[in-house]
Formats: structure tokens, C-alpha cells, sequence
């Protein structure tokens, strides 16, 4: 156990704000999907009882007959803007205060650094690396990352939970952003941070970053593991076993879309082009894991080589 | 005696100098005139003074200045904000439970407001920074260790940045889990998501200025990726059968050269100070107008029944 290497890597300055995601985000997660859970219980009691569904106020907040609905923006949110402001200003400075803002040598092209990692924001496109190739990695994936977050409102046909946290009536929605923020873009960035040492190798927690380790990495393309050799045989495997791929992940998906009779109901509101859209996105989305298990499993490097990219 | 005369509310008696100017014969007589006047002037004038601080609002300087009565009926607590040009954005009363921190989250507005506080630090930055090669890192090193509260102000610049990275995200997650982004919200989400863009693009750019290993080298592997870009980078799939290379892909377009260096730190620093900024600023006033437009903010609502969902509009 090398304590001191974790004390290096957990304080180097530009780490902290990792340190920092390793709370709040754990926290936010259960503070939002308590409510989510409380607003359940509310619904579920009113479901089983269409009297109290007529009178009841439908919120898990205290109200009472005489109160008004609304309140004066001045003062009742003004004065938690400005103190948040307050509060805010003083994290930061005491942040400030505390923390120096990380300055290394004068940047030098003759001397690389290793691991030389990106902002640690990126990190997890960087992690992203060891799986699949620069353009899918830093070009395809981000792009599809920003253009799939922009299609959302307009692929859920779940007309629930506008408003409201509520677990229960948008299981899938709120099941499918957890896993591609927390699981995929924040433990990533994570694992980038924190466990990926000198030339990229995962290093656990505590121990040394070893810059004389070396691993042999015994990954083999697919089509070689099927003793295909043949530069269009390679191709045509690859496109088939990627086209099977898309046409499985698909299959998977529409079960789990359609597995409920409230989810039926969902897809059925669903336009052909909604549909489509938000499989495209999710297959694609289920690559990543799908390819990291590929990897971590079975020593797989492409799955698809051709002579103008691999996959 | 006019400190009797004071107490009483009015404006000093004019009668006193006129009544000075009339007994007044010879030089003797004028001169206590003038001091008669002189002094009827002074109080009426401490008269004045007195009224002002006693009630400052009702002064023409105040009113000006504020345009609206602060007295405590809903109709004065309602257009202090609605005709102010800070707080307009605010409507004039909000829902009872939005105001409770575990809703929002605050994230949203703290984020704005630290982008506030970026915008301040980084204007003061500006002042002694040169984004030339040949003097950022001295520069930096000039801030850190001469210039007075330096330090500080890039660490807060730093830090800020960091926070808005967390807060925009945090922000995006509490959005998604209140279904906010549902109907009639879904176009400023997509407005969202390019914030989200641009605060990554703001912070990616700002880590090069330092000029320092850690932000040449992160650069380095950042840009590395757009050479693999599809068709447009010298290093992706069909670029070379596009034409690219080193000295015409898009990697060349971002860094203004092959390779990281003076050209790079001025883009970096033009994207980072000017444009960028400009582009989010314009996004955030979309932002918040939409918010206010899409019938403000968007709960805690009252929770739907699943046998209370309307059939959807035929198209």
C-alpha cells in the first residue's frame, strides 16, 4: 500500500475537483431520487384511492388550506439568491484561499509528459481510447454524445413526471441517463483520473506508479481469432458481425422498451422516426460497454479492420 | 434662535430677513441683514437635509433613480422586481415549493453566478497576461508571485471554472430527473446541452494560457483527436483519400499551424477571452428568456396519475 502515491494523486490540484464529483454526485443522485421515491409512495396512494386524487394537493410538500399557491419573488427567492451568492463567493475563496491553481514547467515539445492526460472533464473520452480508435473516441463519440443529449425531449414520448421527481413512472429514461452519466461519463472520468498512471495503465489505488512497468497486451482482432485472413473476408466478417451486433443490441432494447404494459403503452404513442432515433442512440450508447467487456474478457482489439479504419 | 425654530417640521419663517431688511438703516443695519438671510438660508437648508434623511424616498433623486414606491403592498414588492433591468428576469411571484432548495438545487443560478464571478476575475486577468510565447508562462509566474492578490485571482479563476463544469452538470442531471425538459421546455434543453458545449469549450481553451506542460501537453492529446476526424482530419478514416494532411485538415484550422505553438495560444486565448464568451452570454439570454417564456420554472409540479394521461394529437 503506497500512501504516499495516493496522497500525490489524490492532491494534485486538478484532481480535487474529482474528489469533489466523488461526493457530490453520490449525493445529489440519492437527494433528487428520494423525492423520486417520496413522490412514488404519493402517487401509489393516490392511485389506490380516487377520493383523495380529487381533493389532494398532489405534492409531497406541506400544504394548507389558507396558503397561497405562489409567492413574492421578492423576498422569499430573492433572498436565497443572494445567499447563495454569498455562500458561493465564500467556497470559492476559501477554495482559493486554500488551493493553488496547479503550474507546471514552461511547456516544452521535447519533452513529453507521462502520462499526459487531458482536462480531467475529457478524461473520459481519453479513457475512451483504449477502446476504440482517435476518430471514435475524440470525433464520433462526442458528437453523438452532444447530438444524442439534444434529441432527448424529443424521442420521450413519456408524458409523466413533467415537473415532478418521480422514479416509477419513467424507470427507463431515468435508469438509461443514470447509466450514461454516472456509470459511463462519471466513473470514467474517474478512472481516468485517479487510476490510469504512467503510459495509461490502470494502476489500483494505492499503488505505485510503476515507469518501468510493461504489459504485454496479447489483444487480437476478431476476424484473426476466427482465422480469417483475407483482407475482403476481413471486411465483410467485420461488417457482419457489427451489422449482427446493431440488430441483437436493437432486439435487447425493444424488449426492455416494450417489457411493461405501461411501457407498451409509452411506445405505442411513439412515432416510427422517435423510435428509430432513440435506438440508433442507444445501440450506439451500448457499444461502449459491450466493447469494454470484449476487451476486458476476451482480448479483443477490432472487431472491424479495414484498411481505412477499424473498429 | 434657529435651533428652535428647527424642531418644528416646516421650512424656516421668511418673514425673519424681511423683517431684518426693513429695520436696517446704515452699514450696521445691512450687514445684519445679510447675516439674518445667511441664516434663515442655513436653516431652511438643514430643514431640508433633515426631510431627505428622515425619508429619502420621497426625494426626486431617489425617485429617479428607483422609479417605483418600496412600500410594503404586493403591488410595490411586485414591480421592485418586474421593473428592475437586473431582476426582471424574475417574475413577480413564484411557486411556493420552488422556492425550497431541494428542488433546483440552485444549480442553474449558482452556475450563472460563477460564470459572473469568471467573467471578473478573467477581465482582471486580462490586464496582465500577454498571449505571446514568449512572455504567458512569465506572465503567470508575474501574477503568482508580484502582482497584488495575483494568486488569488487566477486560483478563483481556476476553481470557478471547475465549479461551472460540476455545477452545469449537476444542473443537466437535476433537469432530466424532474422531467423538465418535457413539453413546452424541449427546445431549451437543446439550448442547455450547447452551454454544456461551450462551458467545456470555455474551460478546454483557458487550460493552454498558462502556457505551462499541463495545459500544452492536455492540449496536445486534445487536438490529436481532431486528426482523426472523419474525411476532415489528415489522420481519419477516407482523410487521406480527401486530400488532408498535416497543413490542411481541421487540427491545422484549430491550432493555426501543425503543431501547438504561438499561433495555438493566441487562438486559444482570442476563443477563450472574446468569442466563446460572447457565444455563451448569447445562449444564456436565450436560456433565461425561454425559462420565463416556456412559463417559468417548472415545478415541483403537482404529480399525474397514469390513468390521467391525454391521448396524444393526431398529427
Amino acid at each position: 500500500m503506497d500512501l504516499h502515491q495516493l496522497w500525490t494523486i489524490v492532491s494534485t490540484p486538478d484532481n480535487v475537483p474529482i474528489v469533489l464529483l466523488l461526493f457530490v454526485v453520490p449525493f445529489y443522485a440519492w437527494y433528487g431520487l428520494r423525492q423520486a421515491f417520496a413522490n412514488d409512495r404519493l402517487i401509489a396512494q393516490l392511485e389506490g384511492n380516487p377520493e383523495m386524487a380529487k381533493t389532494h394537493h398532489r405534492k409531497i410538500q406541506p400544504f394548507k388550506a389558507g396558503w397561497t399557491r405562489e409567492v413574492h419573488v421578492w423576498p422569499y427567492l430573492l433572498r436565497i439568491e443572494f445567499l447563495a451568492a454569498i455562500i458561493v463567493t465564500v467556497i470559492l475563496m476559501v477554495w482559493s484561499i486554500t488551493l493553488n491553481a496547479p503550474l507546471e514547467e514552461p511547456s516544452n515539445p521535447t519533452l513529453t509528459m507521462n502520462p499526459s492526460k487531458a482536462p480531467w472533464y475529457f478524461l473520459g473520452l481519453q479513457e475512451m481510447l483504449v477502446y476504440f480508435d482517435p476518430w471514435i473516441a475524440g470525433v464520433v463519440m462526442p458528437s453523438l454524445i452532444i447530438v444524442g443529449l439534444m434529441v432527448i425531449p424529443y424521442i420521450d414520448a413519456n408524458p409523466l413526471g413533467n415537473g415532478y421527481y418521480t422514479y416509477k413512472q419513467r424507470k427507463f429514461s431515468i435508469l438509461t441517463f443514470i447509466f450514461g452519466f454516472i456509470v459511463l461519463w462519471v466513473s470514467m472520468i474517474v478512472i481516468g483520473t485517479l487510476i490510469r498512471g504512467p503510459g495509461w495503465m490502470w494502476f489500483w489505488p494505492g499503488t505505485t506508479w510503476d515507469h518501468n512497468r510493461l504489459i504485454f497486451e496479447v489483444n487480437r482482432d476478431l476476424p484473426d481469432l476466427f482465422g480469417i485472413a483475407g483482407r475482403a473476408g476481413k471486411i465483410i466478417f467485420g461488417a457482419v458481425v457489427v451489422g449482427a451486433y446493431f440488430l441483437a443490441a436493437a432486439v435487447l432494447i425493444h424488449k426492455l422498451i416494450t417489457k411493461t404494459a405501461f411501457n407498451r403503452k409509452i411506445y405505442a404513442r411513439m412515432s416510427v422516426l422517435q423510435y428509430v432515433t432513440m435506438q440508433v442512440f442507444l445501440i450506439i450508447m451500448l457499444s461502449l460497454p459491450v466493447k469494454i467487456l470484449a476487451r476486458q474478457l476476451f482480448r479483443i482489439k477490432y472487431v472491424w479492420v479495414t484498411p481505412w479504419f477499424n473498429i | 434662535m434657529p435651533e428652535t425654530n428647527g424642531n418644528d417640521g416646516k421650512p424656516a419663517p421668511p418673514a425673519a430677513p424681511a423683517a431684518g431688511n426693513g429695520n436696517g438703516a446704515g452699514n450696521g443695519g445691512k450687514v445684519a441683514a445679510v447675516v439674518a438671510g445667511a441664516k434663515a438660508v442655513k436653516t431652511r437648508a438643514v430643514e431640508e437635509m433633515k426631510g431627505a434623511i428622515k425619508a429619502p424616498e420621497k426625494t426626486d433623486l431617489w425617485k429617479s433613480v428607483l422609479r417605483v414606491k418600496h412600500d410594503e403592498t404586493p403591488r410595490s414588492r411586485a414591480l421592485g422586481v418586474l421593473s428592475n433591468v437586473f431582476l426582471h428576469l424574475h417574475p413577480a411571484k413564484v411557486n411556493r415549493d420552488a422556492v425550497a432548495y431541494n428542488y433546483t438545487w440552485g444549480m442553474g443560478g449558482m452556475t450563472f453566478y460563477v460564470y459572473i464571478t469568471l467573467v471578473f476575475t478573467g477581465t482582471l486577468l486580462m490586464f496582465y497576461y500577454h498571449p505571446s510565447k514568449v512572455v504567458a508562462f512569465r506572465d503567470i509566474l508575474y501574477l503568482d508571485s508580484d502582482v497584488p492578490f495575483g494568486k488569488l485571482l487566477r486560483n478563483m479563476h481556476r476553481w470557478g471554472a471547475h465549479l461551472m463544469v460540476i455545477m452545469v452538470e449537476l444542473h443537466m442531471f437535476r433537469v432530466f430527473l424532474t422531467g423538465s425538459y418535457k413539453k413546452p421546455r424541449e427546445f431549451n434543453w437543446v439550448v442547455g446541452v450547447l452551454l454544456l458545449v461551450l462551458t467545456l469549450l470555455l474551460s478546454f481553451t483557458g487550460y493552454l494560457l498558462p502556457d505551462d506542460q499541463l495545459g500544452f501537453w492536455a492540449v496536445t492529446v486534445g487536438t490529436n483527436m481532431a486528426r482523426a476526424t472523419p474525411l476532415l482530419g489528415h489522420g481519419g478514416p477516407f482523410g487521406p483519400q480527401m486530400g488532408m494532411t498535416p497543413f490542411n485538415d481541421v487540427r491545422f484550422g484549430l491550432l493555426g499551424g501543425s503543431i501547438v505553438d504561438s499561433n495555438a495560444l493566441l487562438r486559444a486565448y482570442i476563443w477563450h477571452c472574446v468569442a466563446i464568451p460572447i457565444i455563451a452570454s448569447a445562449f444564456m439570454v436565450v436560456h433565461f428568456w425561454r425559462v420565463r417564456k416556456d412559463g417559468g420554472i417548472s415545478g415541483p409540479a403537482p404529480v399525474v396519475l397514469e390513468s390521467e394521461i391525454k391521448e396524444p394529437r393526431k398529427i
